[in-house]
């Protein structure tokens, strides 16, 4: 790729910052350059995001009507799934399934939802509770 | 309140640059830091950093690895063993040790790298922050709570609260840090650099040609390219998520574009003018022109994924075989050249 063709398409996921590619200038050499954002890459992040917000909004509404739960919700908010919640517990992921169905997470003893409040980053009390919207 | 937040301000002085990806920046930057002048493409290329890999088997997100680079840390290791470099690398098991740890090495004017997950640091921006927990860095001071980093993927220096940095470092789960921090113990002079470059260019060329799974290396891409032919068209949704996973692993993860072939390309250009070989320089051209037609298959991929074009199966997977079939060519004249 050529200096000139590095794509500049200020991508609004990078807040104004610049990542760097290696380019060529106009003699063939190597040079790093500043690239503020690409088409492909603004894509596919998107799409990423898109399908957590997606899964946050299923999961929410299924705990409104009460057949999931709240943690299940902070769980694609904070941009993980079951096997990745599993791994940051230490818990089986049999485990986390069953922590995951209604009520189940608020009848756990305080040791236990902790985990999850440090592998989610959040106090456990609010794992209990859902936002007025997702 | 702990003695670390009283203790005064530190701040070394430290050259920050940006680069490409954050592991081969991290330790070229260190390095260069203790007295080694090093590239990053230098770094990455002589750690053999560059490969590629489809691993079914491990998951993320529900979909599997695509990597194009070795396993996280192998560029570290791969970069100091062939240079003749000693590193000091510790972890800990309990946080608090981790960063009094930290704070030592601060107090006592030392530059450290240490590996965190990209999620928890603040300084990054919300839709850039994913789980992945071998982000490296480097730490060049502490003002009150806050620690001044040079991270090497972002424009600028930048910093991070205590307890930010603490729950990063200390991430469980797949690759965790356990709150590695590393810095050079011991460089060498005069590292033998034609050595290190010769037997670098091997072990990657030998490692894309001549692998005996056919998920690994030239192989590799052949199978994803098989892979993609074969998707069931009716799974619309997972076969966008797939390739929309395929094209962030090979040019968002910082790269430097094309999946690293720009940043290995590099650095054979700069082995060609260090060993006085012009053979190299030119493979260099066709390794680039292989990572344009990574490029356009990224933006192919990105556009099908969008509705921008219409999804085209075979051509997304023509394209790979002709990356596949161009790199072949490639290591083998490689091959030839440091033979």
């Amino acid at each position: 790729m050529k200096k000139e063709d590095v794509p500049q398409h200020d991508a609004k996921a990078f807040m104004g910052h610049s990542k760097v590619l290696y380019a060529e200038d106009a003699e063939g050499r190597y040079v790093k350059e500043p690239c503020s954002g690409w088409e492909a890459e603004e894509i596919v992040l998107e799409q990423a995001i898109a399908e957590f917000d997606q899964r946050a909004a299923d999961a929410w509404e299924r705990a409104r009507r009460g057949t999931g739960s709240a943690l299940e919700y902070h769980m694609y908010r904070e941009r993980m799934d079951v096997l990745l919640l599993a791994q940051s517990t230490g818990y089986f992921k049999w485990r986390v399934r069953r922590h995951l169905r209604s009520g189940a997470f608020a009848a756990l003893p305080a040791a236990r939802r902790e985990r999850y409040a440090e592998a989610l980053g959040k106090p456990a009390d609010e794992l209990d509770t859902l936002p007025d919207r997702p | 309140m702990n003695d670390a937040t009283c203790s005064p301000d530190i701040e070394i002085p430290f050259d920050h640059q940006q680069s490409a990806h954050c592991e081969s920046g991290a330790i070229s930057a260190l390095l260069r830091h203790g007295g080694l002048p090093i590239s990053e493409p230098m770094a990455f290329g002589i750690a053999a950093g560059m490969t590629f890999a489809y691993l079914p088997f491990v998951k993320f997100g529900g979909l599997p690895l695509f990597a194009y680079r070795m396993p996280p840390g192998q560029v570290i290791r791969g970069l100091t063993r062939r240079l003749g470099i000693r590193m000091h690398t510790e972890t800990f098991k309990q946080p608090a040790a981790g960063m009094q740890a930290l704070d030592r090495q601060l107090a006592q004017g030392r530059v450290v790298g240490i590996q965190t997950s990209a999620y928890w640091l603040t300084y990054f921006p919300p839709d850039m922050r994913f789980h992945f927990n071998a982000h490296n860095l480097v730490v060049y001071g502490k003002r009150g709570s806050d620690y001044l980093i040079s991270d090497p993927v972002i424009d600028i220096r930048v910093e991070c609260n205590e307890n930010d940095l603490k729950k990063a470092r200390f991430t469980r789960g797949v690759m965790a840090p356990h709150g590695r921090l590393y810095y050079p113990l011991s460089i060498p002079e005069q590292p033998d650099m034609t050595r290190a470059i010769v037997k670098s260019i091997r072990f990657t060329t030998g490692m894309m040609l001549r692998t005996p799974l056919p998920i690994l290396g030239v192989h590799g891409i052949r199978t994803v390219a098989r892979k993609i032919n074969r998707l069931n068209p009716d799974a619309t949704h997972y076969n966008k998520l797939l390739l929309g996973h395929i094209v962030r692993m090979q040019e968002e993860i910082g790269t430097g574009g094309a999946g690293f072939r720009f940043l290995y390309a590099s650095f054979l250009q700069e082995a060609a003018d260090l060993l006085d070989r012009p053979g190299l320089a030119a493979i260099a051209r066709d390794l680039t022109e292989v990572g344009d037609e990574w490029r356009r298959f990224a933006l192919h991929a990105a556009k099908m994924c969008k509705d921008r074009m219409p999804m085209d199966y075979p051509l997304l997977a023509s394209q790979l075989r002709q990356c596949a079939e161009s790199e072949a060519a490639i290591y083998r004249s490689l091959r030839a050249e440091v033979k």
